[in-house]
């Protein structure tokens, strides 16, 4: 193999989606943009993920603000896309179904009812439903709702398409995707600064990194001389047969939000239900602090099948194809980790976005394009910022 | 034994499986797949591709070379993909 | 978790669960078929005229049940069972806790794709021989035998027996008996010349032509094959230009060597040597108390399977306290079996020219009908090179198989996949999602009861 020494403007470490949108957003920014991953591009996270592009999951702060410019974001930079790449490459399946959150208890009613006011008063569009609203919205959902909030700017893509289409881009103004080549650490110049990415191909010149390993962020960082705290969280989801048209919207229950935002260990399920565009359904997700262990947990399906029968019992007859697990990467606060290591001028994180990341990925890139280009953001930086207590080790 | 494939009543043998008993009787294809409406039947005899889905008693995606057939089994083409009419 | 426990019952499991049996210690035997015997040793239900396989002594059978879950426990391996009728509702869970745990579970015929192979009336040629063993039933009247392996033989006689006119047996690679020219094997295969002869005498005694170099490249039809296109190849398989011929069939069988059946040995995390279990001389795994006998570690007949079964089922009652003799005899079967294998492997490989067979728009995904057209789109503009990203763009290997049809062929086109991402599939047989969510029973703490 040729081992290219072009110089880069930035080199982004980690081909999952939100490595593939901080290149689409730097490259379109005009910077020449290698991207490195050390397997198959879209092949780790990303491959696992259920492609969420959720609003309805995040109370008033810092991360709902990122996810709702990035829910804007999304349907205008695949709008610019199709005009670059032509509607086959472009191709997502971008669906804005529409989310419903919904409760089967009373106990569970209050705190959604809360939980939703709060998020109207900063201008998210929640509605609350009564049951029999719900019944339309989903027919086959259980008779046992007690009360139901309509989220209808949630949406769904195909994450690995997404991710493959913002990669499309990036090759085709000319950057670089190279699938196969491990960062093993950076290099410094005299100054101090990043002058280039040590990897297992020979070093490649640039003027700076981001780093967009996923759960994998913390050991590279750590590579790079300048640890933080991104560790990786296990989620598995559950897949069935393909089925007629059964499910509509994303549709959970309402403890999902509780499990989100929970440091605890242990497993921790909730349902997230969804169809797909090939029409299998998908059941997620649960979250487990396992480190990096791989090992599937039958005890852990079992949850996610009895809550996904229990919200749509036509389910229970369904066969279930196959489960699939991966890891979400998470900082101590559950906040995502976008911008500068104040340590190491040139290196540039954008990891720590959790089970978040398909949704919070064009936003986040967009950041770090504006960031590392040094132009003024369009969200608040500050809440992502890399010095913030617990991140840096 | 007896059993009724798409609406017909058919006699069986203990430890027929639903493609022998389907086989035996000239059809070769029971399902249709769900984008292209292709006919399909069996394939790989022993469980592992899939393609000879059939709905059996009301509920979809069983093997026709794996289920043995039991008296009175309600046997049907599969329609692409299709929802159990009931859980049981 | 005091128990030896088997999981297939065809010769290699039948073998490791009597040798473990043998030694006294508790040995139960998981299959997903009422009867023992595994495909190779299939029978006919009574009332077909056939006859069971009598009951190994000491061995608990468990029929008709299916290991949809493996995981590991302290100590060792938690199996999550099914049993009742194959695909329905509601079957009994159970759950079996085993310190020695032998997997047995075989392999499968590879198909390659070609134009039309996925109308009805094509068969792998396992399937011909499962229905005529089986259920005494014939594929077609017409058929036509294509592929590599001395496999294709035994079918052709299974499908006399049932009344089919075999129209051919075409062998893609060299005659056979080609392997019997390798002096190691000649030396592990005296009895395979003698069964090979009698074969021989079969296709002469029926009018079978045998075909080498030749093969199906095609299949024609609107609803059903009535139709096949045969074709001479080149040593690399590519078609040789002018000897395509047109035949009438009403069925057609391919068999091109066969695929192990990789999904618990991959949960157990066993390591892979190429597509097969490694295993040692005891057929241990890199994974403690878990072996593996038969096909899954090669492909090399139903004697080698035997073996490997005895030195398998015996190797796991000792690591629970039982004793037995050192199995001389089985030792030496698998030292002369595993090169007759590799001879075998030799002679009946895949050749890459089977890729020029193929059309834009013939499907390589049968499930999610995704052709070949499909498949290099995503490799090409999307770069899905990796066994996730591949799937999730293309689609391939996503649909009701899981990729255990097309995942071996993906692989050879794409390149590149790791064998062990293709076989991983944590669920390891369907379930119904209302059985997933109900507790299984746990006849551990019943038995200690």
């Amino acid at each position: 193999m040729v081992v290219s020494v072009a110089y880069s403007d930035v080199v982004v470490v980690g081909a999952g989606v939100v490595g593939a949108a901080c290149a689409e957003a730097l490259s379109a920014a005009g910077s020449t943009v290698t991207v490195l991953d050390r397997g198959a591009p879209a092949s780790g996270t990303t491959a696992a993920g259920e492609g969420n592009i959720l609003v309805s999951d995040k109370g008033p702060g810092a991360e709902l603000e990122l996810a709702r410019a990035s829910r804007s974001r999304w349907p205008e930079l695949l709008a610019e896309l199709r005009e670059e790449l032509g509607p086959a490459l472009a191709d997502v399946e971008w669906e804005p179904k529409g989310g419903v959150v919904v409760a089967t208890s009373a106990e569970s009613a209050a705190p959604l009812a809360e939980f939703a006011a709060a998020q109207r008063a900063v201008g998210v569009d929640a509605r609350q439903v009564t049951p029999a609203e719900a019944a339309e919205l989903e027919p086959h959902l259980t008779p046992r709702v007690v009360t139901a909030v309509h989220y209808p700017e949630d949406a769904q893509l195909q994450p690995v398409l997404a991710a493959t289409t913002l990669l499309a881009a990036v090759r085709h103004r000319g950057g670089q995707v190279r699938a196969g080549v491990a960062a093993l650490g950076v290099e410094r110049g005299a100054n101090g600064a990043v002058s280039g990415v040590r990897t297992s191909e020979g070093v490649l010149p640039c003027g700076a990194v981001v780093n967009a390993c996923g759960p994998w962020a913390g050991a590279f960082a750590e590579a790079a001389g300048a640890p933080i705290a991104v560790l990786p969280r296990r989620g598995m989801v559950l897949v069935t047969g393909p089925l007629p048209k059964t499910v509509w919207h994303k549709v959970y229950d309402a403890d999902y939000v509780g499990a989100v935002t929970s440091g605890e260990a242990g497993v921790q399920t909730s349902t997230v239900i969804e169809s797909t565009g090939a029409g299998t359904v998908l059941i997620g997700s649960s979250r487990q602090l396992v480190g990096l262990d791989e090992t599937m947990r039958v005890e852990v399906l079992r949850e996610l099948a009895r809550k996904a029968v229990a919200l749509f019992p036509v389910l229970a007859g369904v066969p279930v194809l196959r489960a699939y697990g991966g890891f979400r990467p998470y900082a101590p606060d559950h906040l995502p980790v976008i911008g500068a290591d104040p340590r190491l001028p040139g290196l540039w994180h954008a990891t720590g976005h959790e089970g978040a990341g398909i949704g919070l990925a064009a936003a986040t890139g967009r950041l770090i394009a504006e960031l590392v280009t040094g132009r003024p953001t369009h969200v608040d930086a500050e809440p992502f910022r890399v010095d913030r207590p617990g991140v840096l080790l | 034994m007896r059993v009724r494939v798409d609406g017909q009543e058919k006699s069986a043998l203990p430890g027929q499986t639903v493609a022998g008993v389907l086989l035996a009787g000239g059809r070769v294809s029971w399902r249709t797949t769900r984008n292209g409406d292709r006919p399909r039947g069996v394939f790989c005899g022993i469980g592992v591709c899939f393609d000879c889905l059939v709905v059996v008693n009301g509920v979809p995606d069983v093997r026709a070379c794996q289920r043995v057939v039991a008296d009175g089994d309600e046997i049907r083409t599969q329609l692409g993909a299709e929802l159990p009419g009931s859980a049981s | 978790m005091n128990r030896v426990v088997v999981v297939g019952a065809g010769p290699a499991g039948m073998a490791a669960a009597r040798a473990a049996a043998a030694t006294g210690v508790e040995v139960v035997l998981v299959d997903s078929a009422q009867g023992l015997g595994g495909q190779y040793h299939r029978r006919a239900p009574e009332s077909l005229g056939g006859n069971e396989i009598p009951p190994i002594p000491g061995v608990r059978h468990l029929a008709a049940t299916t290991v949809w879950a493996l995981e590991p426990v302290p100590g060792g391996h938690r199996l999550h069972l099914r049993t009742g009728p194959a695909d329905a509702p509601g079957r009994q869970a159970t759950v079996l806790d085993t310190a020695a745990l032998v997997l047995a579970t075989g392999a499968y015929d590879r198909a390659l794709p070609f134009p039309g192979w996925d109308l009805p009336g094509v068969f792998t040629a396992g399937a011909a021989q499962a229905l005529a063993k089986g259920q005494k039933v014939a594929v077609g009247s017409r058929v036509l035998l294509a592929g590599t392996g001395p496999f294709l033989l035994p079918v052709a006689e299974s499908l006399i027996g049932v009344g089919a006119r075999v129209l051919g047996v075409l062998e893609a690679n060299i005659p056979v008996g080609g392997w019997l020219r390798d002096p190691l094997a000649l030396l592990a295969g005296r009895a395979k010349a003698a069964e090979l002869a009698r074969y021989v005498t079969m296709l002469a005694r029926h009018r079978v032509p045998f075909r080498p170099r030749t093969t199906v490249i095609a299949a024609h039809g609107t609803d059903r094959v009535t139709e096949v296109t045969t074709a001479r190849l080149t040593a690399d398989w590519r078609v040789r230009p002018g000897s395509e011929r047109r035949v009438p069939v009403d069925a057609v069988c391919v068999g091109f060597g066969f695929t192990p059946q990789l999904e618990l040995a991959v949960a157990a995390g066993c390591r892979l040597a190429g597509e097969f279990v490694e295993v040692n001389e005891a057929q241990a795994t890199s994974v403690a108390g878990v072996f593996a006998a038969g096909e899954i570690t090669g492909i090399g007949g139903a004697d080698l399977s035997e073996a490997e079964g005895v030195l398998a089922g015996l190797a796991a009652a000792r690591l629970l306290g039982g004793q037995g003799e050192t199995p001389r005899r089985a030792i030496a079967a698998v030292r002369a079996g595993r090169r007759f294998a590799a001879a075998l492997d030799r002679a009946h490989p895949v050749r890459a020219g089977w890729q020029s067979w193929l059309a834009e728009d013939t499907l390589i995904c049968r499930c999610e009908e995704v052709d070949y057209g499909a498949l290099c789109r995503a490799v090409r503009d999307r770069d899905a090179i990796g066994v996730r990203s591949l799937k999730l763009v293309s689609r391939v290997g996503l649909g009701a198989c899981q990729g255990r049809t097309c995942g071996r062929n993906a692989a050879d086109l794409v390149g590149g996949l790791d064998p062990a991402g293709l076989a991983r599939r944590p669920i390891a047989a369907p379930v119904r999602l209302g059985e997933l969510a109900t507790t299984p029973v746990h006849p551990n703490e019943r038995d200690t009861s």
